[in-house]
Parts: C-alpha cells; structure tokens; sequence
C-alpha cells in the first residue's frame, strides 16, 4: 500500500520495545487498556471455553457411537449437548475473530493508536469473562437441558440452572455490544488520515458490517431471554400460552437475532478469507466493491429470513414462502463473494502457506454449507429436513466450518504480527489438511444419516441400528479434527519460545499493519502519524512471484528437517 | 489510564488515542448514539410485543388498564419531561462553561428522577396490595365465595384527593389481566431501571465535575449523559399513552 509517514523518522532503539515487552507485571496485563494485550487475553479466554465446549462434544461423539447410548443417561446428554452448544455459540462463535482478531487489528489497519474507547474495551473483556463464569457455574450447579435456543415453555417449566445460564449469556451479550459499539466509533472516526472508505481493507468492512449485526440484533436476544428469567424468577407470564401469550412469540425474537448472529460468527471470517486469498495470490481482491457491499448486504438481508427456523411452526404458509424466497436471495451475496475469491486466485500467482490452505479449506467447507442451506431454505424440503442431522451437519459446516476454520486461518496468518516469532511451515499446514479431513468425516457423514431421519438431540436410535455405521464414521473424524485442533495450540505455543524472530513483514503482505509497525508492534502501534495515499491492495502478481521461487527451496529444506 | 497531550495547544485534554479534541468530541457521540440505537431494539422488542398483545386482546386490555391511575401516570409524565428540559439546560451551561448553573440543573434532573421514582412506588406499592403483581399470588375479578372484592391500600389512601381516582370493577379476562400486568410490569420496571441508572450517572457526573476530576475534560460527558436522558424521557412519552389512556 501506498501511505508516506509523516515528520522526521526517530533512530532506532537498540533493544526494540513492543507491545508485550513494555511492562511485564501481571497488572500491567489485567489492568492494559492496550487493544493489542486485550485481544491476547480474548485469545486466551476464547481458547479456554473452546475447549470446554470440545469436551461435550467429545461426550455427545462417544455416547452417540452405540445405538442404545452408552454414558449418559437422556437428561445428563439434554445437558451435554445444551452446555456443548450455549458455550459454542455465546462464548467462542460469536465473539472469537472480532474480539481477538478485531481487537488486535482494527485499530492497526486504518492507522490509530488504539480503539475509539480503550476502557470500554477492557470493560467487555471482563463482561465476556463474568458470563462465561457465570454460565460455567450454572453447569456446575447442575446444568441446563433447553439447548442453546432456551424455547419456552421448557425453558420456563424446566427445573434446571436456565436463570443463571441466561444471565450469564445476557451480560455476555452486552460484552459484544460494547465491543461492536467500540468498532462503530473507531471505523467511523480514527482513520488515519487518506484512510477514505474505499481504502479500507475488507478486514475492516466486515467488521464493520459485523457491528451493526451485533448493535440491532444482540439487545432483542437480550430482552427475550432476560424475559424468560422474568417469567421464571416472578412468574410473570409473558410467553405463556395459559395466559393468551404466544410461545412462537418467543421463537420470533430469538431467530430475529439468532439467524443474524450467523452472519456475526461468518462476517468477520469473510473478511479474514479476503485478506489471505488476495496476500497469497499476490493481487488485489477482484471486484473490491462489490465485496465490501457483499458484507453490508448480508447484514441488511440477515435480518428478514429468521421466519426459516420456523416452517413447522404457527407461522403462516404465505410467511414461510416469503420467508423462504428472501433466504434464497441472502444466497446471492455469499455467492458474489466466493465468486470474486475465485477469480482473484484465477489471474494471481498463488501460493499454498499454511494461512492460504486454511481459507481454501474454508471456501470449500462454506460452499458445501452453503448449497445445503438451499435444501433448508426451501419449505417442502425443510419439512422433511427440519429436526434431523442434516440440520446439525449444516449449521456445523457454516458456522464451524467456515468461522474456525478462517480464524485458524487468520491466526496463523497474522501469529508472525502479534508475537514476532513464525511457526513451523510443516506443522502449520499438515494441521490444515488434517483438520480439513477430519471436519469432512465427521460432518459428511451426518448429512447422509440425517437425510434418512436421524432426529437431532437424540442419544440413541435403536430403532434404526444401520445408523450406527454412519456415526462411528462421524466420531472417528471427530477424534482426527480434534487432533488436528491440538497440533496449533502445540506448535504456535512453541513459537512463542523457540521461533525465528518474524521480522516486519514475513508474507511480503500489503496493508497498514504489515508495512507501517515492527512485529510484534509497539504499545502506540507507529512510530509516527501516517497519511495514506492509495489503496491497500497494490499487489502485483508479475512480480511478486519471483520472490516465491527462494521461499520455495527453503520450505522444502524446513520440511526435510 | 495514561493521556498525554498530543497538541501543545490550550483547551481541553486529548486522550492519547486522538489526533485533536473535536475527534474526541465527535467520537464519544457516535459511540453514545451507537449505544442508543441498541437500547432502541432493547425496547423495541417490549413494544413490539405489547403491540401484538394487544392488537390480539383489545377489548381485555382496555378493561384492565382502567385499574392504573391515569393521573399518577400523567404526573410522572410531567415530572420527566421538566427534567428534560433541565437536562438541556445542563447541556447548554456546560458549553457556555457555567459550571455553579450547569450543577444546579443537575441536580434538580436528580431531583425530578426522585420524585418520578417516588410516584411509582405509589403506583406499585397498590398495585402490590391489590393482588395485581402477576405473580403465583395474583387475583383480579370476582372471587366465588366473597361478596365483593375489595382490597384497601394504604398507598391508595396517602394520596390527596386530587390524584385518587375512582374505582373501577374489575372487568375482563383475568387471565388477560394477568398477561397485560406481566408486560406491564416488565417495561415499566425495566424504565425504572433505566431511571435509576440515570440518577447513578448523574450523581456520577457531579461528583467527577465537583472534584474537577481529569475524566471530565469538556462539555462532552454532559451531553452524553443528557442523551441517554432523553432516551429515557422518549420511552416513558411512548409508555404512558400506550399503558393508561388505552382508549376503548
Ligand atoms: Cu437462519
């Protein structure tokens, strides 16, 4: 990118001071208001409840590996899959590639010093953290059986945690608010100067899309469960059908949030996807614009599908064709997307990093995610489909496939940028391909068994024991995905200690961040106020691919090692 | 936290994250009407709920709000919309920097938050007497058995004459008037909640002003606290028709 840095350039410190060096006690920490030390602690709380989250999984997996069950008894697997995807969802999806990835980089990209509001960021870490305790403890009391959508009247009538659960999930909610709120003001206002909307990187378009998801779409979720504590703390009867109130009333409120909280899990990890494809095809992003109002209308169009969750409900036909034919346009706009990634790659150079092999698997996974979606957004389908595994594979593909596997992505992309220190190139994209593999085999096999009526939220299906063949196929990818999720955390971990030292600029990749602050970046991010004069993405194909026939031969040698 | 002039110009102080003061300025208020904008769907959905409710049980919904006293409710009205026109006031003394004018205002917002809150406890303390708090104790309507329902309160009875209403039979579905109270008490209680914030914010305020804390470098946290006033005032102008003066 082109960008000129204003007044005299300082002489260089001998020992180089950065963000993670500049004080080293524990408050320093706790207490930084640093947007770069609080999306490391993000990284680390997201990291925590993820693999909580991992481990009901790896009971639903096992339990589900017999036809009559196993472990667990029908309530302690309602927990099970409740607790697996309330901390999925509210404390890892939702919150992970904004609050680590956006946190550490927003304000680096349209050159600030940090974000809008540094307090009120420090203040959302600790929400997010105080919910997640709070959610934790109500598993530890005993748990919560409604699932992660909380429907009444079992949510109201069920005699487990759900009180405490949702207060927990309503001031995590309020956490992504103010983070979201945090973004709305440092987008709008702390651009460096040159740093007009159509310079931005579509990072940053994404998040800004993703922000106001969160800021029109979190508080309806939030009044609607906090509604469901009222009915159960003072028995007021809001949604109760004994009183007139409307159950599917309920269900309303919670998808006008919930489908939009898909685009806020996936927006940020389109904009991860775009950064990578156009850095590891040496081109601009084809079609910048269209990609950057791509996101926009996603956000718009996200907010009037949510009747689709409710075709086998009171809902009218006439609401659920309409419905449906709003779903089947919302296709168009990911579309343009993984159209305009593709044909940036066609005239690039392209190279396979381990950040690249990542966002291809991420095009693949989201594009099988997508297409099924098709099958759920169309009313006679969904009737059948409704209910079944092929509703958990789809929404796995989407929201996991695609959001966990672009943070990984990103992760690994901007590691050399947060630490310093680069990884093993080996590791880095052996753990792509396992995790690819073993997303595939575990969630493919569901399709098939959910078309033939494996009913979600079961724990057996004696009824139907050549089922079984499908579901040890899907544990035994379970087990190959969640090796894959270890090797990161082993070998990124090991960067951190005995990595090469990454240098400024290790992918030659253009942007703010990559040409402008030292890796890791120091506490200011620049070392001087920068003026911006062109666009971000001057990449240039011809030329940039000379630099990869060196880089090659010394990937090879990394590997023979 | 650390703020370190960026400008050697006079003025205000510059948090380190901004070039200049007017981009502090205009920051703090995108960010304000960001969080507005989320207490507006926060709301929103109450309402949307109400509207539905009672599109669905017009006729109940009338017969039950004739139990709320519409004069206390219209006192309230009148209270919060003087401590609107305070609050601006406060708003306006704080640009001209007239900080003793600016406090007064203040305070007497703080005032009429009191006194909105006060009234409500007088609404509620009543409603609470007779049965009508939508809990497990709920009663509305004739009960078989007795000759007549009748419930004295003493909230009712502190009240000069000129605030009392008279009573009304209880008519209407109770099931209904269960329902209606439910969301009745929700957004009215939810609004309180707003209010007491409110007053937390306030006194917050005078005190940083009072000490001449660092945090309060210009007119701009007045005005922020002045919006989400407003936002306040705003929601109650939409409550008191919809919930005392439903008309039949
Ligand atoms: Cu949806």
């Amino acid at each position: 990118m082109s960008a000129t840095v204003v007044g005299q350039s300082s002489a260089k410190p001998s020992e180089p001071k950065n963000y993670l060096n500049a004080d080293h006690t524990l408050k320093s920490w706790l207490l930084s208001v640093d947007h770069k030390r609080i999306g490391v602690m993000y990284l680390i709380a997201v990291t925590f409840f993820f693999f909580i989250g991992s481990i009901a999984a790896a009971m639903i997996r096992y339990e589900l590996t017999s036809p009559k069950g196993i472990l667990l008894s029908s309530e302690v697997y309602n927990k099970t899959f409740s607790a697996h995807g309330i901390l999925m969802v509210f404390q890892f999806l939702v919150v992970v590639v904004p609050a680590v990835l956006g946190n550490f980089l927003i304000p680096i990209m349209i050159g600030a010093r940090d974000m809008a509001y540094p307090r009120l960021n420090l203040l959302s870490l600790y929400m997010f953290i105080t919910g997640g305790f709070l959610i934790l403890t109500s598993f530890v009391l005993g748990g919560v059986d409604a699932g992660w959508t909380f429907y009444v009247p079992l949510s109201t009538i069920s005699e487990t945690q759900i009180s405490l659960c949702l207060v927990g999930i309503f001031i995590t909610g309020f956490s992504s608010i103010f983070t979201a709120v945090n973004f709305i003001g440092t987008i709008h206002k702390m651009r460096a100067p040159g740093m007009t909307w159509y310079r931005l990187p579509l990072f940053i378009w994404s998040h800004y899309a993703t922000a106001i998801v969160v800021i029109l779409g979190t508080p309806v979720v939030a009044i609607t469960l906090f509604l469901v504590v009222v009915e159960r703390g003072f028995g007021f009867g809001i949604f109760s059908p004994e009183l007139g109130g409307d159950p599917v009333l309920f269900q309303h409120l919670f998808w006008f949030y919930s489908h939009p909280a898909v685009y806020i899990m996936i927006l940020p990890a389109f904009g991860i996807i775009s950064e990578i494809i156009s850095c590891f095809s040496r081109r601009p992003i084809f079609g910048y614009r269209f990609v950057a109002y791509s996101s926009l209308s996603i956000a718009f169009l996200g907010f009037l599908v949510w009747g689709h969750h409710m075709f086998l409900s009171s809902q009218s036909v006439l609401q659920g064709i309409i419905f449906s034919l709003i779903s089947f346009i919302l296709a168009v706009p990911s579309a343009v997307k993984v159209f305009n990634w593709t044909l940036t790659m066609v005239k690039g150079s392209v190279h396979f990093s381990t950040p690249m092999l990542y966002a291809l698997g991420f095009m693949g996974l989201f594009v099988i995610g997508g297409l099924t979606g098709l099958y759920l957004a169309s009313v006679d389908t969904d009737v059948h489909l409704t209910g079944t595994y092929f509703i958990v594979a789809h929404f796995h593909y989407v929201m996991v496939g695609g959001t966990i596997l672009a943070y990984l992505g990103g992760i690994h992309f901007w590691w050399p940028k947060m630490f310093g220190r680069t990884y093993s190139e080996f590791w880095g994209r052996l753990s792509a391909m396992i995790i690819f593999i073993g997303f595939n085999l575990t969630f493919f096999p569901q399709f098939m068994v959910g078309y033939l009526g494996m009913p979600r939220r079961y724990h057996y299906y004696y009824f139907a024991p050549e089922w079984q063949f499908y579901h040890l196929l899907s544990t035994a990818g379970s087990t190959v995905l969640g090796f894959g999720f270890l090797l990161p955390a082993l070998y990124l971990t090991y960067s951190l200690f005995k990595g090469k030292k990454a240098g400024p600029n290790p992918w030659n990749a253009k942007g703010l961040e990559w040409e402008y602050t030292s890796s890791p970046p120091i506490t200011e991010n620049f070392t001087q106020p920068i003026l911006v004069t062109d666009s971000v993405y001057d990449y240039n194909p011809a030329e940039d691919s000379k630099m990869y026939e060196v880089d090659e031969e010394a990937t090879v040698e990394d590997m023979n090692k | 936290m650390s703020h370190s002039h960026t400008k050697e110009t006079d003025g205000p102080e510059v948090y380190f994250q901004y070039e200049d003061i007017e981009q502090q300025q205009e920051t703090y208020l995108v960010g304000m009407w960001s969080f507005l904008v989320t207490e507006v769907m926060f709301f929103g959905a109450l309402f949307l709920i109400y509207t539905l409710y009672r599109w669905k049980f017009h006729d109940d919904f009338y017969l039950v709000h004739e139990q709320l006293n519409w004069k206390m409710g219209g006192l309230n009205t009148l209270i919060l919309l003087t401590s609107s026109f305070t609050v601006a006031l406060a708003v306006h003394f704080a640009q001209k920097g007239n900080t003793k004018l600016q406090m007064r205002c203040l305070f007497a917002t703080i005032l009429c938050a009191f006194g909105f809150l006060a009234v409500k406890t007088f609404e509620y303390g009543a409603k609470i007497d007779h049965n009508l708090l939508p809990n497990h104790h709920f009663q509305y309507g004739h009960v078989e058995g007795e000759e007549e329902h009748h419930v004295e309160s003493k909230w009712d009875k502190m009240l000069p004459s000129v605030l009392q209403v008279e009573k009304k039979e209880q008519h209407g579905n109770p099931q209904r008037a269960r329902l209606f109270f439910s969301i009745y008490f929700t957004m009215t209680g939810l609004h309180g909640l707003h209010v007491i914030i409110g007053i937390i914010c306030f006194t917050a305020l005078m005190i940083l002003i009072k000490i001449k804390s660092s945090l309060i470098t210009d007119y701009v946290p007045t005005e922020m606290v002045g919006l989400y006033w407003h936002f306040v005032d705003l929601v109650w102008i939409f409550l008191y028709p919809l919930y005392y003066l439903i008309p039949k």
